[in-house]
């Protein structure tokens, strides 16, 4: 078995990693001195808006920009004319790629309006009233068309096509068939039919969920400078700058070089800043005017038009035999990609059966059009909907043989060795600890009473990825070190990155000082996502603080007039392998000048020693009846972060995970009217729960260490969103008895199912 | 958003006589929260009239026999904090401080509610079971209109052009009386409702029999509405008559006539309606118990 076991150092006695250090970014975000994209001002700095598409689906017949460009203070008005043309060609994003010729057509529509809010038109003027101004002047003639709004109105043969040559690829073939399905994709492990056959009872269901917003605080934002000299300098908000650069780049059709991007503070993310929007805008709109140009989505444009994650439709099919043991599963997963191909049935198709060991397993994955916004990444992107699914269906075959649910996930638990449908066998994971710690906790054994009220359990997968990091790091005569690396900070990464470093010299976090770089200044990093930041960033740090050390040891060993092979190093003190001489890293830090000179380290890493991550959730909650309304009473997230560098984030990523997740599960949903308009697209209308309707997450830390990382990290970011869905319907059906099988479980819906079960509603 | 002029008249006389000048298409700024959004999502105004420093719209004062006045630009947190208000009529408190947020208390006031006219309003129900007047200034002097008759559309009021909301009377409680404010919302807070009720019951001495009766229910029509048969199902009724309580539910679910939107459909706002009702019933009786 390919187990990786090398890279875990197995340390046991951390100095710094696993401690709750002050955060190095704590006071700017405290007082406000943070700067973010929209805090940008400039001398001589213009403003811009879009022009969006009122319809969701429609063919541009005339743009006529003559009015907004007549009006006093417009200073450039753009189309997707300005646009250079692109060929199709995949770009990887890190988390997700985009074809160059569909993500040019997002960013101006090309033709057609694929959504309701599609850009159409951009314009830069003296100031946002001016430029909101004219954008009303531009006229737009469009020819409505028919939209498409699920997959399963979308995949029906004569469905209006969204792109017109768009052909779908099965099973790594094109098929040549004009279709609104994208791609097809399979995993096959074991004889499902014969799985099946073999069955003491198979549960089957579908599940129907909705396109869901990541919700974070802060817009898009993007300001450009096109210079005299051709350089081009964008500031945004992103998870990856060079990412940005790279997308930047080929959509303006000029080197990389000529690009870069600043990381301003990012306001959260989840997936969806990723994908660039207003940064061409932007810069064209420079290139025109000479000016720099800031461009700020609205909350009504973050919803309408930036990224939201798919919906989905859902069949699913489970078999367990006399012993209880699973043994063959089944999923039929459609997910929905918006206007432009690119969805997020593979990675759900990776999660979907992933905590159980089942010998016979088929998963069917269909990515399809519909005019809604090209869907993004949000948190462990497409587990959510295939765990509503599957977690739904282990309910009710635990509740059908009549074993307790975390028993039975005991009993068919994935653990080191089992395969996944998908390929990859795993190396040691920690699902049956965490499964352990909640059939242990206080919560689980705590009895719940009270009428309508119901406990949930559900677990969830996220594979987590490695990709690229860079970091580099320069020691200060004081005996700190300033480190730079290129992951922007969005849950606390600065500090746990440090903190590796730190652990690796023997000196305290406070004593490292870590920057976030635009990209001129850091080697190439990948995206803040896939939960990779701590586990590979924090890497990069690991190896440049070995960088140091070794040219650390050189110096000392110059000082002594010894062998660096004679030089030992141990928690922060260097000395000579006979111990008559030591010198500690402050000292000796405030010796380079005579020594050689300043010392830097550098590192840059691509690990493949990715650790899986698994959780799973406890919840309790009450139905009120007589308004369908859901209230959570008491929540218990498990999650296995290998080691927690900073247990205080890792425990506000659980937190932040299972809100967002209750939020996807209860109330939130893009609402859209029967032309395709989206009816929801403000934070009153787009329930995402506030505090009022959450208890204090509660959060168990499991550590089983990761074999493929010096400190044994798994991501832990993104795994907690993935049981919340599933397991507050099944705490719903343990209340009230009803099966909810379509997200979200509003109050509505829930009461429709109590109506459904009672006959009638209850009040003729 | 367009450039407009910007006045704050220190009477209702200049006020008025601003209003009569503009030419319509004028903004009545009191805690502004409705206003500044609708000006944001590209509603044109040419003068924006700030009500704030008119003393009448900002007075909340109260007299054993005049009642309660509020004016109408006082935020919601000042009603709410206000002592008479905090004792003698908590269907007040229930509904101004479930407004929004805390930071939307501070600046929404009663009187914006009115004016803005969303069928969802969350203070007309309790303001129209409470038996209160809207007090209105105009050219002509100043009229005064049931808060019951305020609404005629969603957004619409009987408001006249030059015409301007001053203040809302509440009458006082009178003795073993109880009123009671609630909504439905998918979440806790900030949200919109899907349904709302507000009662008010008068019990006899002995507090065993209901003698006078108000039901209001709220974004299930396109305006508030006063439920008259709800009210005459309970009179005379004992407190504990829970035939009469639902023949009053029954009542508001046929007085419902709501549309289905992506907050609720027209089956489940008419459902609450009935199931909100009851509720405020019993909220009603239950204070006019510990009157």
């Amino acid at each position: 078995m390919a187990t990786k076991t090398e890279d875990y150092l197995g340390i046991t006695d951390y100095k710094v990693i696993g401690t709750r250090p002050i955060r190095h970014d704590g006071v700017d975000k405290v007082v406000g001195r943070a700067r973010y994209g929209a805090d940008i001002d400039m001398a001589g700095m213009l403003h811009g808006a879009v022009v969006r598409s009122p319809h969701a689906h429609a063919r541009i017949k005339s743009i006529d920009t003559s009015k907004a460009e007549a009006l006093s203070g417009v200073k450039a008005v753009i189309t997707v004319e300005d646009l250079p043309l692109q060929e199709d060609k995949i770009e990887d994003l890190g988390e997700g790629a985009a074809n160059l010729r569909h993500l040019r057509a997002n960013v101006l529509a090309d033709g057609k309006v694929l959504y309701h809010g599609h850009a159409v038109a951009a314009v830069a003027a003296t100031d946002i009233h001016t430029a909101q101004e004219a954008v009303d002047l531009i006229d737009v003639e469009y020819e409505v068309l028919q939209p498409v709004l699920t997959v399963q109105e979308a995949m029906e043969e004569d469905a209006p096509l969204l792109l017109e040559d768009q052909t779908t690829e099965s099973l790594g073939e094109d098929t040549g068939e004009k279709s609104n399905v994208c791609t097809h994709f399979r995993h096959e492990l074991g004889d499902v039919e014969k799985g099946f056959a073999e069955a003491e009872f198979v549960i089957e269901r579908e599940f129907d969920t909705a396109t869901v917003h990541q919700g974070y605080i802060e817009p898009q934002n993007a300001t450009a400078l096109w210079g005299a000299d051709d350089q081009i300098t964008v500031w945004c908000s992103t998870q990856g700058a060079f990412t940005v650069r790279e997308q930047t780049a080929q959509i303006l059709d000029v080197p990389v070089s000529q690009v870069k991007v600043v990381p301003m503070e990012i306001g959260g993310g989840f997936g969806g800043k990723i994908r660039i929007y207003l940064e061409p805008l932007a810069a064209i709109l420079s290139r025109q005017t000479g000016r720099p140009v800031k461009m700020v989505m609205s909350r009504t444009e973050v919803l309408q038009a930036t990224g939201p994650t798919a919906g989905s439709f859902i069949k699913c099919k489970m078999g367990v035999d006399k012993a209880g043991k699973l043994v063959a599963a089944y999923a039929y997963m459609a997910y929905e990609s918006g206007g432009f191909p690119g969805s997020w049935a593979a990675p759900g198709a990776m999660c979907i059966f992933a905590p159980y060991n089942i010998p016979n397993v088929l998963i069917d994955g269909y990515e399809v059009l519909v005019n809604k916004p090209q869907t993004m990444a949000y948190r462990a992107p497409g587990a959510t909907n295939a765990a509503f699914a599957s977690e739904t269906i282990i309910d009710e075959i635990c509740e059908q043989l009549v074993v307790d649910p975390l028993e039975f996930r005991l009993n068919n638990s994935a653990r080191e060795g089992t395969r996944r449908a998908d390929g990859p066998v795993f190396p040691r994971i920690g699902n049956e600890e965490c499964v352990k710690t909640a059939l242990s906790s206080e919560h689980y054994a705590t009895q719940l009473s009270g009428k309508n009220r119901g406990r949930g359990i559900a677990s969830g997968f996220w594979f987590n990825v490695g990709l690229k990091s860079s970091a580099a790091a320069s020691v200060n005569s004081d005996g700190t070190v300033s480190l730079v690396e290129g992951s922007t900070d969005i849950g606390g990464t600065r500090t746990s990155i440090a903190m590796q470093l730190a652990e690796v010299l023997g000196i305290r976090a406070e004593d490292v000082k870590p920057q976030v770089a635009d990209t001129d200044s850091i080697g190439e990093t990948d995206v803040t996502g896939g939960s990779r930041t701590t586990f590979a960033t924090g890497w990069a740090a690991y190896q440049c603080a070995l960088d140091i050390k070794e040219q650390l040891i050189e110096r000392a060993a110059k000082l002594w007039e010894i062998s660096a092979d004679d030089v030992v190093f141990d928690d922060g003190t260097f000395s000579s392998s006979d111990s008559s001489k030591t010198i500690s890293f402050k000292e000796l830090a405030g010796m380079l000048d005579e020594t050689g000179g300043p010392v830097m380290g550098r590192a840059t890493v691509n690990p493949s020693g990715v650790g899986g991550a698994f959780a799973v959730m406890v919840v309790d909650i009450e139905v009120d009846t007589e308004t369908g309304k859901v209230e959570i009473l008491r929540v218990s997230m498990i999650q296995d972060a290998g080691k927690a560098v900073y247990p205080s984030y890792v425990e506000g990523q659980m937190q932040g995970g299972v809100a967002q997740g209750i939020g996807w599960a209860l109330n939130e949903e893009y609402a859209y009217n029967g032309d395709g308009l989206l009816a929801n697209a403000s934070l009153l209308d787009y329930r995402m729960p506030t505090c009022l309707d959450l208890p204090m997450i509660e959060t168990h830390i499991v550590e089983v260490p990761n074999p493929g990382h010096p400190y044994g990290v798994r991501g832990v970011g993104e795994v907690p969103i993935v049981p919340p869905a599933a397991a507050v319907a099944n705490a719903i059906y343990d209340a009230v008895g009803v099966r909810m099988t379509n997200l979200p479980m509003s109050p509505g819906e829930v009461l429709k199912a109590l109506w459904t079960k009672n006959g009638g509603n209850g009040t003729a | 958003m367009n450039a407009f002029d910007y006045e704050a008249p220190q009477s209702v006389d200049e006020a008025i006589s601003l209003l009569s000048a503009g030419n319509g298409n004028v903004g009545m700024l009191a805690g502004g929260t409705d206003l500044i959004a609708q000006l944001k999502e590209g509603r044109k105004i040419d003068l924006m009239l700030d009500l704030k420093q008119i003393p009448e719209a900002t007075a909340l004062s109260f007299d054993e026999d005049s009642g309660l006045s509020i004016g109408a630009a006082t935020p919601c947190s000042k009603i709410y904090s206000y002592d008479v208000v905090k004792s003698r009529y908590p269907a007040l408190v229930d509904c101004t401080s479930l407004i929004g947020s805390i930071q939307i208390q501070n600046r929404g006031t009663v009187g914006g509610n009115f004016c803005n006219a969303s069928p969802a309003a969350d203070t007309p129900p309790a303001v129209i079971v409470l038996g209160s007047t809207c007090r209105i200034a105009g050219a002509n002097g100043t009229r005064e209109v049931a808060a019951e008759d305020f609404f005629t559309g969603p957004g619409q009021s009987v408001l006249q052009p030059g015409e301007f909301l001053v203040s809302i009377q509440v009458p006082t409680p009178v003795a073993n009386s109880g009123a009671f404010f609630l909504r439905f919302i998918p979440r806790n807070e900030m949200d919109i409702a899907v349904a709302n009720a507000a009662a008010s019951v008068v019990l006899d001495s002995d507090k065993t029999t209901i003698q006078e009766a108000r039901v209001a229910i709220g974004a299930v029509a396109p305006t508030p509405l006063l439920v008259a048969d709800a009210g005459a199902a309970l009179v005379g009724k004992a407190v504990d008559d829970e035939d009469a309580i639902e023949a009053a539910c029954a009542a508001s679910r046929a007085a419902a006539r709501p549309i289905s939107d992506m907050r609720g459909t027209i089956e489940q706002r008419i459902h609450l309606s009935g199931v909100l009702t009851r509720r405020a019933i019993q909220g009603a009786i239950q204070r006019a118990k510990e009157s």
